[in-house]
């Protein structure tokens, strides 16, 4: 079963038919389109390492600050009511979008990396014992990796690694084999930020459940490309971030099933998480307070709160098959490239392409690129065990949105034969 | 000549091609690593001192062709300087490239290097290789492999 197949996208909202993409509406929504970088327009391949903002994310951030801040939780002023309310309803906005069973399985945290520290210090943190196992996949970013080894090392557990194919696919046989009594967390994304190659996170949740095991999935670049359906999928832990979702930097999401919540210890302690507090001891909130000490990035809730607003209105079987069409393209015509390889080939993939031209460092590549305003991302994209598969030190890496078009697919194609006219003359 | 034209001339091209003195220097006195964690490039950077004199230079590791021709290069342009002289050119060629050593003038071969100022995320390319050449020369001890990762 294709890995696409295995996440549909659901059904539009209103239940109104797909109709093509709009990509020119949708590219005037985003101001910072109309620049010019080295006197070019600017053409943005970089949307996996941050996306650009819409209009009205920008403007409910400077709406909140004008009119509206105050602290959340805290007061009993207008003000302040209003800001809780308004923070509270993006919780239920964001358990919406990802389909959760409720607002309380949703935490905001600082971004994906945010989350899977909170999942693996208070969740790893309790129910790990030496000699356990944490399972990692070699396509995983470091922050998907680091997180554990911290609390791996404390508990005497230890990491391990599922293999990739060739293809950038998961070796699902060969993650049964390693699933044993010991397995005690498996970690993995959604969505590799290098490849874009997409995981069956249902069929691994229900290897690992089968194995007495949870699932934590990092999010980061399955959401802006995939209407991400947490019943479906069924893992335990889901985190995500606002800025790669159109949204603004400093604000994520981390999803959990109640009942893991509901069992967790705080990972950090302060103000707004707390039942009673004594010199001696305190008692802590149910979540999702628990897990949320100290004033939150309430402006920045605000901004994903509008970008919630914005994709949701979305037709997202438009956008799916557009963002496909726009790949499927740019890996035809890089494919056609001599001596380019592309990595992960065989995957199914979410908008997200990386590549390497024989003898051409991507670093250099990269820099050609900029002189034509062509952003895109060079370098191992903090996943050093992935390049360390493929035998390579690093990529090229070319990153879709909403907003791009095949004449941006296009204009990498022709700056990549520029790239190489200069560097291999 | 544009920026790029500037950046990629062709001395760096063929540099980058075929690096000089691209091999483990087997009687090294001096070796360090420098390591640009941001993009995972490295080198291995050997000298060979004799007495106060910088009589081999040599590196092998992986980079983009900013790093790797400056990395050549380097080891031509320390090999027969006092210890005192190649420091003295890290200083220069280091300003010359992050554009703050003012009108620094470089041998006439390292001149090439000049148009990195242009573009300030490829200045720790340029000065990768220079930066392990330098921390050679505080660390005697071989074969150990500890690294520094460079500053700008």
């Amino acid at each position: 079963m294709s890995p696409l197949a295995a996440v549909p996208p659901r059904e539009p909202r209103s239940g109104r038919q797909s109709h093509p993409w709009d990509v020119a509406r949708v590219r005037a929504d985003f101001p910072i389109l109309n620049r010019r970088v080295r006197g070019k327009p600017l053409v943005y391949l970089d949307s996996a390492a941050t996306a650009q903002k819409p209009r009205a994310v920008i403007d409910a951030i400077s709406a909140y600050y004008e009119t509206g801040n105050a602290n959340v939780h805290r007061g009993v002023h207008a003000l302040s009511q209003e800001a809780t309310t308004a923070y509270e309803r993006v919780r239920e906005l964001a358990a919406r979008f990802l389909n959760a069973t409720s607002h309380s399985e949703i935490i905001f945290t600082a971004g994906t990396t945010a989350g899977i520290n909170l999942v693996a210090q208070s969740y790893g943190g309790s129910v790990l014992r030496p000699g356990d196992e944490i399972l990692v996949s070699e396509m995983e970013h470091h922050s998907n990796i680091i997180p554990w080894h911290l609390v791996a090392e404390r508990a005497g557990a230890s990491v391990r690694p599922i293999p990739i194919m060739d293809s950038g696919g998961l070796d699902l046989a060969a993650f049964e084999q390693l699933l044993g009594p010991r397995t005690r967390i498996v970690a993995v994304t959604h969505a590799s930020n290098v490849m874009g190659a997409i995981n069956p996170i249902n069929a691994i949740a229900a290897m690992a459940h089968e194995a007495g095991a949870v699932v934590v999935v990092d999010g980061a670049q399955s959401v802006p490309h995939l209407r991400v359906d947490l019943q479906a999928i069924d893992c335990d832990f889901f985190a995500c971030s606002g800025h790669k979702l159109y949204g603004p930097t400093g604000v994520g999401l981390l999803y959990g099933k109640h009942h893991l919540l509901e069992a967790m210890p705080p990972w950090q302690g302060g103000g707004g998480m707390i039942r009673e507090v004594l010199i001696e001891r305190s008692s802590y909130a149910p979540p999702p307070e628990r897990f949320e000490a100290g004033t939150p990035p309430i402006a920045e809730v605000m901004g994903l709160g509008a970008a919630l607003d914005y994709v949701m209105a979305w037709d997202w079987e438009a956008l799916v098959g557009y963002e496909q069409g726009l790949v499927a393209e740019a890996s035809r015509q890089i494919g056609q490239i001599p001596g380019v390889r592309i990595m992960g080939e065989g995957a199914d993939r979410v908008s997200v392409l990386s590549f390497m031209l024989d003898g051409i460092h991507p670093h250099d590549a990269g820099t050609v690129l900029d002189t034509l305003g062509i952003a895109v991302r060079a370098g191992h994209h903090c996943a050093q065990p992935l390049m360390r598969r493929f035998g390579v030190n690093a990529t090229l890496r070319a990153s879709f949105g909403a907003y791009n078009t095949l004449e941006e697919v296009e204009a990498l194609v022709a700056g990549l034969d520029q790239a190489r006219k200069v560097l291999l003359r | 000549m544009s920026e790029l034209d500037e950046l990629y001339q062709s001395v760096i091209l063929d540099h980058n091609r075929a690096p000089r003195n691209f091999r483990q220097l087997e009687d090294a006195t001096n070796h360090a690593e420098g390591r640009n964690p941001l993009c995972g490039d490295h080198f291995d950077v050997w000298l060979k001192l004799d007495g106060d004199v910088i009589s081999e230079a040599a590196f092998l590791g992986q980079g983009c062709a900013i790093s790797k021709a400056s990395a050549s290069m380097m080891t031509q342009a320390v090999k027969g300087k006092t210890v005192e002289e190649a420091r003295a050119l890290f200083e220069k060629f280091h300003g010359v490239v992050t554009g703050s050593g003012g009108p620094a003038v470089l041998p006439s071969k390292l001149e090439v290097f000049r148009g990195v100022s242009a573009f300030p995320i490829r200045v720790k390319c340029a000065t990768l290789s220079w930066h392990a050449m330098k921390q050679a020369l505080e660390s005697t001890a071989l074969p150990t492999y500890g690294h520094t990762d460079i500053p700008t």
